[in-house]
C-alpha cells in the first residue's frame, strides 16, 4: 500500500502545515470583535441609539409624569412644592364608604370589567381566526391573503370605524327595524347603543386583529407533526388544543393580551363616542382633569392606571403560566 | 400467545392523479424488523403512514394479526409511531413527553409519572427527566422519542427516518441499540429509510420500493445475493449491472478478477468465466478494501479487492485492464436494465 498512502500522508502534512499557519494568523484578531466587514462597533455602542430613543421617548417622560403627579397646584399654575395632595385627594372618603365603593373605585372597577370582557372575547376570537389561519389555511399564498384581509377594517380611522355602528345600532338604526319588522320585539332595544354592549362591541371590533397577529405568529411555528405526535398518541382535537397548541401559543396571548389590556385600559374616545359619554372610564378621568388643565391629578392618575394595567398583566401571565402545573 | 403477523394487501394510496403507493402486497411477519428502503418519492413514507393511521388508505386493506385495522385512529391499532426529527413536545419535560399518551388517557399523575419513568430508563434515559427536549443532543431526544412511542405498549412500531438526523457515527451506535431494543421485545418495528446500509444491518425483511411498487422483498442476504432487477441491483450497491446476450445481469464487485491484458487467464483460478476489456479510471483507497473505477464497454464498472490483491498488482489510472468474472457469480436480471444511473453504483464492502 506504500504507493498509495505516502502521497496522501505528505498531503496532509501540508495541509497541517497550512491549518497552522491560519491559525497563528487569526489568533491575535480573534481576541477583538470582527463583523462581516472587518471591525464591528462594541455591543454598548451598537445598542446606544434604541437606548436613546427609549430614554428620551419612554422613560423620560414617564418620570415627568410621576414628578408632575407629586407636585401642589391651584386654579390655574402647578405649584413646584411636593405634596401626596393629587393622590389623597383622587381617593378621598373612600376608605369612609367602605365596603361600598367610591366613584373612583367603582370607575376603576367599571374600566377593569370592560377590559376584562373585551379580553376574553378578543382572546377567543382572535385565537379561532389564528388557528383558521395557521391550521385550515394550507397555502401560504391564502394565508397571507387572508391575513391582509383583517386588516381591512384598518384602512379607515378609528372614529369612522366607530361612528359607521351609529346607523345600524342607534334606536331608529337597521338592527332595530329588522327586530320589529320581524316581530321579535315591539319597542326598539334600548341597549344596542350607547352602552356597555356597544363599547365592548366596538372594542372587539378595533383590537382584535391585535389578538390575531401574535397568535399567529406563534402558532404558525408550531411543527404540524407535534399535532400528528398528539394524534397518534391517542389526544382527542380538544386535548390537542389543550396540551399542545394553547401551550405552544403562550408567548403570542401574552403579547395580544397586553396589547389589548393596555389599550383598553387607557381608552376614552371608544368609551366616550359608543357609550355616548355615559360610562366613567380610567382614561376618562385622566381626559377630564386634562381639560380642567389640572395636570398633576392627572399625572396622578396616570401613574395609578399604569400600576392597575401591570397588575392585571401581571395577573394574565400568572393565570396563562398556573396551567402548566394542573 | 403468538403475536400476529401485520399484513398489507393491495394497499394503494392516491394523491389526485398522483398514485404514491401503488397496490403493494406485504407480509411482514410477527416480531420482525421491517426496512421499507427506496429513493425519495417511492412511496414508503406514504405506506409508513398509512400504518400508523395518519394518511387514509385509497384502496386496499392493512391487517393485524384477526382485525382489519385500516380505519381505525391511530391509537386503537396498536402502533405508535416515531417521527422524523422525533416531533418532542418543546414545552414539555421529558417525562411529561413520555407521559403524554398516558395523560390523554386520564392516568393520574403519579402513576403516569412512575410510569414514564420506567421507559426513559429503558433507554437509559432516567437521569434526564426533567430536562427540555432543547436540552437533549440528537441522540438523547432519539432515546426519549423511542420512550413516547414504547409506553403505550405498541405491537408494531413505525420509524420514519429515526437516524437521518444523526451524525454517522451516533448513527452506527443507534441502529445496534434499535435492533437490540426491537429483540428484546420482540414487536414489529417498520422503518423507513433510504440508506442501504441502515437496510441492512437492521432488517429481517428489506423491502425495496421504487414508483410506489415494491421492487423486491427479502432478508437483506436474499436483496445482496439474488438482486431480482437492475434497480435492485443499483440500490442495494456493490452490484455492477452489465450487458449481455441473455439481458442485463448483475455481478457483485467483490466477484470480479482483474489482470493485465495479455497475461494468461489460465493463470487465475477464476479467470474462466466471461469478461470484457476496460481502463482503469480511478483508483480509491478505502481503508478495508481498494475501489477500482473503471471504463468498460460502455459502462462503468466498480471493482472492490482487498489490499493483497491490490497490491499484488497495483493499477493506476490509464492502465489497460482484462475485467472477468466466473458464470456462478452472474445474476440474470429481469426486465429492461435501467437507463444509465446518474450516479454510480453505490459500494457496500460485502
Amino acid at each position: 500500500m506504500t504507493n498509495l498512502a505516502q502521497p496522501s500522508d505528505a498531503g496532509t502534512a501540508a495541509a497541517s502545515t497550512a491549518l497552522a499557519a491560519t491559525d497563528a494568523a487569526t489568533a491575535p484578531r480573534a481576541a477583538r470583535p470582527r463583523g462581516r466587514y472587518g471591525w464591528a462597533p462594541p455591543a454598548w455602542l451598537q445598542a446606544l441609539p434604541m437606548a436613546l430613543v427609549f430614554a428620551l421617548f419612554f422613560v423620560l417622560p414617564l418620570a415627568l409624569v410621576a414628578v408632575v403627579s407629586l407636585l401642589d397646584y391651584n386654579d390655574y399654575e402647578i405649584v413646584p412644592a411636593f405634596t401626596l395632595r393629587s393622590y389623597s385627594e383622587t381617593f378621598e372618603g373612600c376608605y369612609d364608604q367602605l365596603p361600598g365603593l367610591c366613584t373612583i373605585l367603582k370607575t376603576y372597577w367599571t374600566t377593569v370589567e370592560l377590559c376584562f370582557a373585551v379580553w376574553a372575547i378578543t382572546l377567543v376570537v382572535g385565537f379561532t381566526i389564528s388557528y383558521f389561519l395557521a391550521f385550515h389555511v394550507r397555502t401560504l399564498t391564502m394565508q397571507t391573503v387572508l391575513a391582509l384581509v383583517c386588516t381591512i377594517p384598518f384602512w379607515t380611522s378609528n372614529v369612522i370605524r366607530m361612528i359607521s355602528w351609529i346607523p345600524l345600532l342607534g334606536r331608529n338604526g337597521l338592527v332595530n327595524q329588522a327586530l320589529m319588522g320581524s316581530g321579535v320585539v315591539d319597542a326598539p332595544v334600548e341597549w344596542l347603543l350607547y352602552s356597555r354592549f356597544s363599547v365592548v362591541l366596538a372594542f372587539v371590533h378595533l383590537f382584535t386583529f391585535f389578538m390575531v397577529i401574535p397568535i399567529f405568529n406563534s402558532m404558525v411555528r408550531i411543527d404540524k407533526r407535534l399535532i400528528e405526535a398528539a394524534y397518534d398518541a391517542g389526544a382527542s382535537g380538544w386535548q390537542t388544543l389543550w396540551n399542545v397548541v394553547i401551550p405552544l401559543c403562550k408567548p403570542g396571548i401574552v403579547i395580544g393580551s397586553i396589547f389589548v389590556v393596555t389599550i383598553v385600559m387607557g381608552d376614552f374616545v371608544t368609551v366616550g363616542v359608543m357609550g355616548g359619554e355615559q360610562i366613567a372610564s380610567a382614561g376618562k378621568i385622566i381626559e377630564t382633569r386634562l381639560n380642567a388643565l389640572q395636570f398633576p391629578p392627572a399625572a396622578a392618575n396616570a401613574v395609578i392606571l399604569l400600576a392597575a394595567t401591570l397588575l392585571i398583566i401581571t395577573a394574565l401571565t400568572k393565570v396563562v403560566d398556573i396551567r402548566k402545573e394542573l | 400467545m403468538r403475536q400476529p403477523d401485520l399484513e398489507l394487501i393491495h394497499l394503494t394510496k392516491r394523491y389526485g392523479d398522483t398514485v404514491a403507493v401503488d397496490a403493494i402486497d406485504l407480509k411482514i411477519a410477527a416480531g420482525s424488523y421491517c426496512c421499507l428502503l427506496g429513493p425519495s418519492g417511492c412511496g414508503k413514507t406514504s405506506t409508513l403512514r398509512m400504518i400508523a393511521g395518519h394518511e387514509a388508505a385509497s384502496e386496499g386493506d392493512i391487517v393485524f394479526g384477526p382485525s382489519n385495522i385500516t380505519d381505525l385512529a391511530p391509537a386503537q391499532r396498536g402502533t405508535a409511531m416515531m417521527f422524523q426529527s422525533y416531533a418532542l413536545f418543546p414545552h414539555l419535560s421529558c417525562i411529561d413527553n413520555v407521559a403524554f399518551s398516558l395523560k390523554m388517557k386520564g392516568v393520574d399523575k403519579a402513576k403516569r409519572r412512575a410510569r414514564a419513568a420506567e421507559m426513559l430508563d429503558l433507554v437509559a434515559m432516567g437521569r434526564y427527566g426533567e430536562r427540555l427536549p432543547a436540552q437533549l443532543s440528537g441522540g438523547q431526544q432519539q432515546r426519549v422519542a423511542l420512550a413516547r412511542a414504547l409506553i403505550t405498549e405498541p405491537q408494531i412500531v413505525l420509524l420514519d427516518e429515526p437516524l437521518s438526523a444523526l451524525d454517522p457515527f451516533l448513527r452506527t451506535k443507534m441502529r445496534v441499540e434499535l435492533k437490540a431494543l426491537q429483540r428484546r421485545l420482540g414487536i414489529i418495528f417498520v422503518h423507513v429509510t433510504h440508506s442501504q446500509d441502515e437496510a441492512m444491518a437492521l432488517a429481517d425483511l428489506a423491502v425495496i420500493m421504487k414508483d410506489g411498487r415494491i421492487e423486491q422483498a427479502g432478508s437483506p442476504r436474499e436483496l445482496f445475493n439474488a438482486p431480482r432487477t437492475a434497480f435492485v441491483a443499483k440500490f442495494i450497491g456493490g452490484h455492477n449491472v452489465l450487458q449481455g446476450s441473455a439481458g442485463a445481469f448483475a455481478v457483485r464487485a467483490d466477484r470480479l478478477h482483474l489482470s493485465r491484458p495479455g497475461a494468461d487467464p489460465d493463470a487465475s483460478p477464476r479467470g474462466r468465466g466471461a469478461g470484457l476489456d476496460a481502463v482503469v479510471r480511478s483508483v480509491e483507497y478505502q481503508g478495508t478494501f481498494v475501489q477500482l473505477t473503471l471504463d468498460g464497454a460502455g459502462s462503468e464498472i466498480t471493482a472492490t479487492l482487498d489490499e493483497p490483491t491490490y497490491d499484488a498488482t497495483p493499477f493506476q489510472p490509464g492502465d489497460p485492464i482484462a475485467v472477468s468474472w466466473n458464470e456462478g457469480d452472474v445474476h440474470p436480471l429481469a426486465g429492461a436494465p435501467s437507463p444509465p444511473a446518474t450516479s454510480r453504483p453505490q459500494l457496500a464492502p460485502a
